[in-house]
């Protein structure tokens, strides 16, 4: 059986700034897998060239074992249903209630009759620990975790094959962290969809991941089941998931 | 002076690249125009926002742009003898060019700047990323009900314009520098041209093109939090007065030539 995703020989420069150089990465159906890796390490870019938002240099990305880097628009479209994601500030859309913001995707990708699609976004609010009375609502009147938990909402809504998560559990208190942990992991079960997360949140990570896998300067420098992290014989793993200052990763001070 | 080269270079690529980018954006928005789906709901939400939230702003400044007209030319012929002349300048500077360019003007000012700064903070805060992973595309979403609405709207605004200006003429002539009211409206009625009024809608549809695609196109590509979409903000209706004026000179000599 193929992987769900396949990227080869992944690049992309912005100008003179290599933020990715040459990732490769398989992600079996089903399975978990964080990315971590510090700020600029080409986390996002590496999720946004995926999902098509960015087009890379160069390299090769495969979707069931179909090429996406050169898709027209309607077939990316198409291909963009299978994915749902949930952005690291939520990006609810703050014109339209809680409720049309989950149900988004199956109202305008499939036409979806709108009292259909709000008893739909009551039922998906409900899974992710939220009540009937936060559908009316706007997204500016929810507090932080709420947000993201109506983001997920919104990811898992139209019941995709493959979720990306974008930071899930920055900003938010550690309680509700774990919180948002939890439903990550229970949703994707319940799905049985394929999850690929980028974090630097340690605890997150440790929770999520079936498998890790570190990035550093465009580059993947190490992967491995969740358990083996703690004796990755890495130095920069090391380094980066103990939280120290000193170590072979230096922190650009300088902006680039 | 590698470097001042260097310089001059690097800013006309920017400056190419920028224009180039400007029509990739206006072709890539006008063959979604024609292509479903269609947002109907959004395009009259848009075309109430744009053109009849405008009326106030665009009405008072029609009133005070056809009272000056008469006020002006009646001070400057009033040594040629013509008074005649006041109603058919009115009429004539109305219809074909300042109806159309000060709605266009305060359309910018209001609508332009409004689109940039919404485009531009949903661009910041992933929300157009997150319209694409709903298999919704931005453009067809955000981009063309507004154009749409534009395109629709400014004619429609621009008729209220020429009425209102032509009334705010007749009144300063006829209150304030005692012109004789129906010798003052037969003028005005046998200077009104269908030509006239017509080149007007069409610049007033370009015009409103112009606006909603410069604040659309300055949103979208905004970067940067809250500084990027000030700078949007500034950009749309700079870059939209512009071009207004711009194409104004350019349809005013097909149009009359």
């Amino acid at each position: 059986m193929t992987a769900k995703i396949v990227i080869k020989g992944l690049c992309k420069a912005f100008g003179r700034k290599k933020v990715l150089q040459g990732v490769d990465l398989e992600i079996e159906q089903g399975e978990s897998v964080v990315v971590i890796g510090g700020s600029g390490s080409g986390k996002s870019v590496l999720l946004k060239c995926i999902l098509g938002l960015l087009r890379p240099d160069s390299g090769e990305i495969l979707v069931d074992g179909q090429p996406t880097v050169h898709l027209g628009s309607s077939d990316r479209a198409r291909m963009l249903t299978k994915f749902g994601m949930l952005f690291q500030g939520a990006a609810l859309f703050d014109s339209l209630p809680v409720w049309q913001n989950v149900s988004f995707g199956l109202i305008q990708g499939e036409g979806m009759k709108l009292p259909e699609a709000k008893r739909l976004a009551i039922d998906t609010l409900a899974k992710v620990g939220l009540g009937a009375d936060v559908a009316d609502l706007f997204p500016a009147e929810l507090s932080g975790g709420m947000q993201k938990r109506v983001g997920l909402a919104r990811a898992i809504a139209s019941k995709p094959e493959v979720i990306f998560f974008d930071e899930p559990t920055t900003g938010l208190d550690p309680i509700m962290s774990d919180v948002i942990n939890q439903l990550i992991v229970e949703r994707v079960r319940d799905l049985g969809a394929t999850a690929l997360s980028i974090t630097h949140d340690m605890a997150s990570a440790r929770k999520i991941a079936d498998r890790i896998v570190m990035l550093y300067q465009g580059k993947i420098i190490w992967q491995g089941k969740t358990a083996e992290i703690d004796h990755s014989g890495n130095a920069y793993v090391d380094q980066f998931i103990n939280g120290r200052a000193e170590g072979p990763i230096q922190m650009e001070v300088r902006a680039s | 002076m590698g470097d001042f080269l260097a310089t001059i270079g690097r800013s006309a690529l920017g400056f190419f690249a920028s224009v180039g980018r400007l029509f990739l954006f206006a072709g890539v928005t006008l063959s979604h125009i024609v292509r479903p789906p269609f947002y109907f709901k959004l395009l009259l939400r848009q075309m109430l926002l744009i053109g009849y939230n405008s009326l106030p702003v665009v009405g008072l400044t029609a009133l005070f742009t056809g009272m000056v007209l008469a006020l002006q030319s009646h001070t400057g012929f009033s040594g040629l003898g013509g008074d005649a002349a006041v109603a058919l300048l009115v009429v004539l500077s109305v219809t074909r060019e300042l109806g159309p360019v000060i709605a266009g003007l305060m359309v910018a000012g209001r609508v332009g700047a409004a689109i940039a700064a919404e485009l531009g903070t949903m661009s910041v805060t992933d929300q157009i990323a997150a319209l694409s992973t709903l298999s919704t595309n931005p453009y067809k979403y955000l981009v063309v009900p507004r154009v749409l609405a534009g395109i629709i709207t400014m004619p429609l605004l621009v008729i209220v314009a020429d009425i209102i200006g032509i009334l705010g003429g007749y009144i300063v002539a006829v209150y304030l520098l005692g012109s004789n009211p129906s010798s003052y409206l037969h003028q005005t009625w046998s200077a009104l041209k269908a030509p006239d009024v017509m080149s007007g809608l069409y610049k007033a549809a370009v015009f409103g093109f112009v606006v909603t695609l410069m604040g659309c196109y300055h949103g979208y590509h905004s970067r940067g939090g809250a500084q990027g979409v000030g700078s949007a903000t500034t950009n749309a209706v700079v870059s939209s007065s512009i071009l207004i004026l711009l194409t104004d000179y350019l349809l005013t000599s097909v149009f009359f030539s």
